[in-house]
């Protein structure tokens, strides 16, 4: 909503408060100021002339050379290129020395040798959007009226020399979005009670309006309030020039003075009116009601509209001549020779005014009143304001009495509150006389004591019903800068992390010391993507409606997005990429809502360690991922119970390089290297990646950890080597020899893997230090040898090894 | 010649020897030579035999006074060695301290995760807890337990992705909160909550724009919670996010879920309230949305009302990001260039 800060001095004494200083105060007290726009500030030296001759220039096919009195000594010659310049027109001038809109400075210059001493402006060129500006004047000047003073400032004639400020209306403030409900706004911070100037309605005693029109309305809840006027004897001709600079300021084109004065009241009391050529509707009846599945409409645009029982219509009796609410009818509309107009000011249900709007792709500023509720106790007024000013600027006659149909008042509702409740809810130390105050400012009766207060609220305020309204509108009249600042005096209650917030922080910060960096992925990509990795078979879960194919299926692996990111940097020449994500995937249920988990994974790609003065290059590998998850893995706790299994069924991965990686036998997930093929289709070089499931561990419980008394006496160890076929997995060795290694065994250090020369091919050579340690005694040299020799055997027995 | 004189001699000849030694080890050697069991004073003492009892225990003496002054010399011109040596090897050792250190390698925490772990760390602090919901929404929790029914207008403020007719893509966290309020037990004290997470809405990504983003929405509910309240609360987080010297003002605003509803303004850190074009020129900066929890939405949860209030708020975590780092384009914060993200690693 646009606010005329002239248009609204007419109601409320605005001397004391520039425009800017009033925009401030609306924005603390109530309604959103988006902008605050002063156009005279960049317009200068702009007046009204009178072109005494205007002559096509001879060399020309568009210029003309006018002669144009400005109140100066002599007459200006002035080049024009406007097809529509004429002889004994007041115009628009901008003299040598004159600013218009965009900084363009105008001066004297020759246009084809002939001498241009300023410039004829049209509409645009003082900054009027093109929407806004009449047909008529569409494509060249600007024609004043007659009365036009020459020599005088031009801008008060356009509405130029007012300041406009820009309302950003929020769904509940819709009583702002009319001049009225600005006024009572403004007025309640100003202290001041607006005033309106009345409508001065004369009406033809001797010809009524049930001569002409007989209303019906099939639903009342769809339609509460129908009322119709009908204006006879009517000449339609373009309105004055303070109709059309109010409209064209507001953002609406001028039209013709029946058109222009529905605008205009809709800007004024926020009721939007609807104007039919009497004589088209061929019937007296006018019913309202839902339109039928068959039904067409050819609306005022052109199109013909396929009609539903979900758009309610105004019909005469027979055929739909308007969508109700929404846009009316080619065949009904206003001309240039209608004679008689049947205007309409009507309540329709909001939902369906939306729902139709919004099917048909037709949202105006009627619509979205009617949308957004509107002022029931100035249907009439606005009924009646509209037909007088139809009939005086038409020269016709208003026809005596409003045909009507209505089933619902307006209602004055009264809300209650309590002092106690207001300054206990605010944090406030308001007294009555201070409440009582600023409900007389917003214009609402009141009774206001220590004990109870009572609002009665004007259907002008129809976003007020209940408590927490009233509420509201004492805090933003009081001032919300006035709120003390305090914190909650509540009973304390322990802030702490859960422990799965706590372990999920660890992650990061794990990872991030493993260095791999943060990446916060989109959810939603393609379908394909989506399943890409996917631990679990599941149907995608995709969007209804997306936006693109890019982003319409949520994602079943967080590995998809990474290796996208992979690619990204990889592409700007980022060689060494580490990153990792925690993150919900998630999977279609029946029923329910997706289920959805928390993962982590991780993508490495290029050297782990660059080359450099003393380092020599490492490639990311398997081994090195996977030595970071087992750490990750060890430090839950959850290490013993893991196992790594050569996996080869996901189709993304290296099928020899790639583990599934099990928890007491649960698949939580995998580690592998990325599928060579994959890799190439992305011009990717070797890239490692894992994604687990974080949800089993993060739920896992442990013991309280146990403090184990550090070992008096000393341990010992035995070497083994020994060869085996190149098959046997090292799981299976550490199998083997944890199985038979005997009660002293600690641990079991894998020291050196050897293929190649003097080992037989299929073959390799393991070996490995058994540590021993007894936390009791020192151990037995016959007692470690003995259990060592278990493990010899038992390695010779179950994996056929080659002792060294 | 005596042995008396016989010492002094060696004597004489050993602390020659000493001078030109050159080594540690020499001295070792030169120490043996002289005071081991075959050295040249153990010989010469050896002629004590044909000494007179009375000589004895002069010859003894003098002996002594050699093999001590022999042992200090020694010492002494070790000790020498020894820091020479020591000092050649330092000298030796010394390398270019301003070479590069060995590669360290050090991934970090995501820019909005940062801003969002400092938010938790504070209300944390203050007693809140931290409640994460789903990604995925029916319309029920989204919209209508946060007061915006069907054909509600506000439902026009956002687009939604919707999946089916009844499950869409939360366009808020606010759910969360509907969802925690209905199982709270206000006998075990006041409801004080946090929620962090992802959201979604129907826009085309620009620099301005994405379909996804992050919330943090925070809630208190108790009896006698004010208004004044969350001013205060809202201060404390202004200065947290934005440093200390910042204000904040409360305008009035509208949302479903809150009555009174107000947008909060912080005062231009770039500026300081001068005005620049980071505050388009008013000195405020919009940072979050606020107001006391609507009536309707505590009674859909089954919380009386008449007796327990309080207020909410949220914040855009990839807004206030844009706005402290000065980051021009919101789709850095999901494509995961390292240039990018490698620049928020300073933690002082
Ligand atoms: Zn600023």
């Amino acid at each position: 909503m646009k606010v005329s800060y002239n248009w609204l001095n007419e109601s409320l004494d605005l001397s004391g408060v520039s425009p800017r200083e009033l925009a401030e105060q609306i924005t603390l007290t109530g309604i959103e100021v988006d902008s605050v726009s002063e156009p005279a500030n960049e317009l200068k030296n702009i007046v009204v002339g009178h072109v005494l001759t205007a002559e096509r220039m001879a060399d020309s096919d568009h210029l003309n050379v006018t002669v144009v009195e400005v109140g100066q000594d002599e007459p200006i010659q002035i080049v024009c290129g406007a097809p529509n310049v004429k002889a004994g027109q007041k115009v628009i001038v901008a003299l040598p020395g004159a600013r218009l809109v965009n900084g363009l400075k105008i001066k004297k210059s020759k246009l084809r040798g002939v001498v241009s001493n300023g410039m004829i402006c049209s509409l645009e060129e003082l900054g009027f959007s093109d929407s806004v500006i009449p047909k008529n004047s569409e494509e060249g000047i600007y024609v004043l009226p007659e009365d036009a003073q020459i020599g005088e400032d031009a801008l008060p004639y356009l509405g130029l020399n007012d300041a406009f400020i820009e309302l950003d209306i929020t769904p509940n403030r819709a009583d702002a979005l009319s001049m009225r409900g600005v006024a009572y706004e403004a007025g309640a911070i100003l202290e001041q009670t607006p005033k309106f100037t009345g409508v001065n309605l004369s009406e033809d005693p001797t010809d009524s309006v049930d001569e002409y029109v007989n209303v019906s309305v099939e639903n009342s809840e769809d339609n509460p309030i129908y009322k119709m006027r009908v204006i006879k004897d009517l000449v339609v001709t373009e309105s004055p020039l303070w109709l059309q600079r109010k409209l064209m300021h507001a953002g609406i084109r001028p039209i013709d003075a029946v058109v222009d004065v529905t605008n205009y009241i809709m800007l004024e009391y926020g009721q939007p009116l609807h104007a039919f050529d009497y004589d088209a509707l061929n019937s007296k009846d006018i019913l309202v009601r839902r339109a039928r599945g068959s039904e067409t409409l050819v609306t005022l645009d052109g199109q013909e509209r396929k009609l539903s029982s979900d758009n309610l219509v105004i019909t005469n009796g027979a055929d739909p001549v308007a969508l109700a609410g929404v846009m009316g009818g080619e065949n009904t509309h206003v001309t240039g020779e209608t004679k008689t107009v049947a205007l309409e000011s009507a309540v329709f249900e909001s939902s369906l005014i939306r729902k139709t709007a919004q099917a048909l792709n037709l949202r105006s500023e009627s619509s979205s009143r009617f949308e957004k509720g509107l002022n029931k106790e100035t249907v009439q007024d606005a009924l009646d304001h509209a037909a007088a000013l139809i009939a005086s600027l038409g020269k016709g006659q208003v026809v005596s009495g409003t045909a009507e149909v209505v089933s619902e008042e307006p209602a004055y509702q009264t809300v209650t509150t309590t002092l106690n409740k207001i300054n206990g809810s605010l944090g406030t130390d308001l007294t009555v006389g201070e409440v009582e105050n600023i409900f007389n400012r917003l214009g609402f009766e009141n009774s206001v004591t220590v004990d109870e207060i009572s609002v009665t609220v004007p259907p002008r305020r129809w976003d007020i019903s209940i408590e927490a309204d009233l509420l509201e509108e004492v805090a933003r009249i009081y001032g919300y800068d006035q709120l003390p600042s305090t914190l909650p005096r509540s009973e304390s209650v322990p802030g702490e992390l859960t422990h799965a917030q706590k372990l999920t922080r660890f992650t990061r910060h794990y990872m991030e010391g493993c260095g791999l960096g943060q990446a916060i992925s989109y959810a939603l990509t393609t379908t394909e993507k989506a399943a890409a990795f996917s631990l679990e078979e599941s149907a995608p879960v995709e969007l209804d409606w997306p936006m693109s194919e890019e982003h319409k299926a949520l994602r079943q692996s967080l590995l998809s997005g990474l290796l996208d990111n992979v690619q990204y940097n990889v592409a700007r020449q980022t060689k060494n990429v580490a990153l990792f994500e925690i993150g919900r995937i998630f999977t279609r249920q029946e029923k329910d809502l997706p289920k959805e988990t928390t993962h982590v994974a991780g993508v490495m790609t290029g050297s782990l360690v660059e080359n450099s003065w003393q380092e020599t290059e490492i490639r990311v590998d398997y081994f090195a991922v996977k030595g970071i998850v087992e750490e990750w893995l060890d430090t839950l706790g959850v290490l013993e119970g893991i196992s790594f299994v050569p996996f080869k069924e996901l189709p993304e991965l290296h099928p020899g390089r790639t583990a599934k990686v099990l928890w007491n036998g649960q698949y939580i997930g995998v580690i592998g290297q990325l599928h060579p093929q994959l890799a190439q289709d992305r011009d990717l070089n070797d890239t490692v990646v894992f994604e687990l499931n974080m949800e089993p561990l993060l739920a896992n419980e442990q013991d309280t950890l146990t403090y184990e008394s550090i070992p008096k006496y000393p341990g010992t160890s035995r070497d083994i080597a020994f060869v085996v076929d190149e098959s046997v997995l090292h799981a299976e060795v550490m199998d083997v020899m944890t199985e038979v290694g005997g009660k002293w065994l600690r641990s079991i250090r894998l020291f050196d893997l050897y293929q190649g020369d003097n080992i037989e091919a299929g073959k390799k050579s393991l070996a490995y230090t058994l540590s021993y340690l007894n936390p009791e005694a020192t151990l037995k040299e016959e007692e470690v040898n003995s259990d060592f020799e278990k493990v010899k055997q038992a390695l010779v027995e179950r994996v056929q090894a080659d002792i060294r | 010649m005596g042995i008396e004189e016989q010492l002094t001699g060696v004597l004489a000849k050993a602390v020659t020897d000493i001078d030109s030694a050159e080594s540690v080890k020499e001295i070792e050697a030169i120490r043996v030579s002289y005071l081991g069991k075959k050295g040249e004073i153990t010989s010469i003492l050896k002629g004590m035999k044909d000494v007179s009892p009375q000589q004895r225990p002069v010859i003894g003496k003098k002996a002594n006074e050699v093999r001590d002054e022999l042992t200090a010399v020694l010492n002494q011109k070790k000790e020498r060695l020894e820091k020479e040596a020591l000092q050649k090897q330092l000298e030796a050792e010394t390398i270019d301290v301003t070479l590069p250190g060995r590669q360290v390698k050090k991934g970090q925490t995501h820019v909005l995760t940062q801003i969002m772990e400092d938010i938790e760390d504070l209300f944390l602090g203050m007693g809140y807890q931290i409640i994460e919901g789903n990604e995925v929404e029916s319309d029920y929790y989204n919209f209508e337990r946060v007061n915006l029914p069907q054909n509600h207008p506000a439902r026009d403020m956002q687009d939604t992705f919707y999946i089916t007719p009844d499950v869409l893509l939360r366009t808020h966290t606010s759910p969360i909160q509907a969802r925690t309020l209905e199982n709270h037990d206000f006998s075990k004290g006041p409801l004080k909550m946090i929620s962090p997470g992802k959201v979604y809405r129907r826009d085309t990504d620009d620099a301005t724009h994405s379909h996804q983003f992050h919330q943090i929405e925070g809630m208190v509910i108790d009896e006698n919670i004010t208004m004044a309240d969350l001013k205060g609360t809202l201060e404390l987080l202004a200065k947290k996010m934005f440093g200390e010297e910042r204000e904040i003002r409360l305008r009035p605003s509208y949302f479903p879920f809150t009555e009174p509803s107000v947008e909060v303004d912080v005062s231009c850190f770039k500026c300081g309230g001068e005005g620049c074009n980071v505050c388009k020129k008013t000195g405020w900066i919009e940072i979050l949305g606020a107001g006391m929890t609507h009536p309707n939405v505590l009674e859909m949860s089954g919380v009386d009302s008449s007796k327990y209030g309080g207020f909410a708020f949220g914040l855009g975590p990839d807004r206030i990001a844009m706005l402290k780092y000065g980051v021009d384009d919101i789709r850095h914060f999901y494509l995961n260039d390292q240039r990018f993200l490698t620049q928020f690693k300073r933690k002082g």
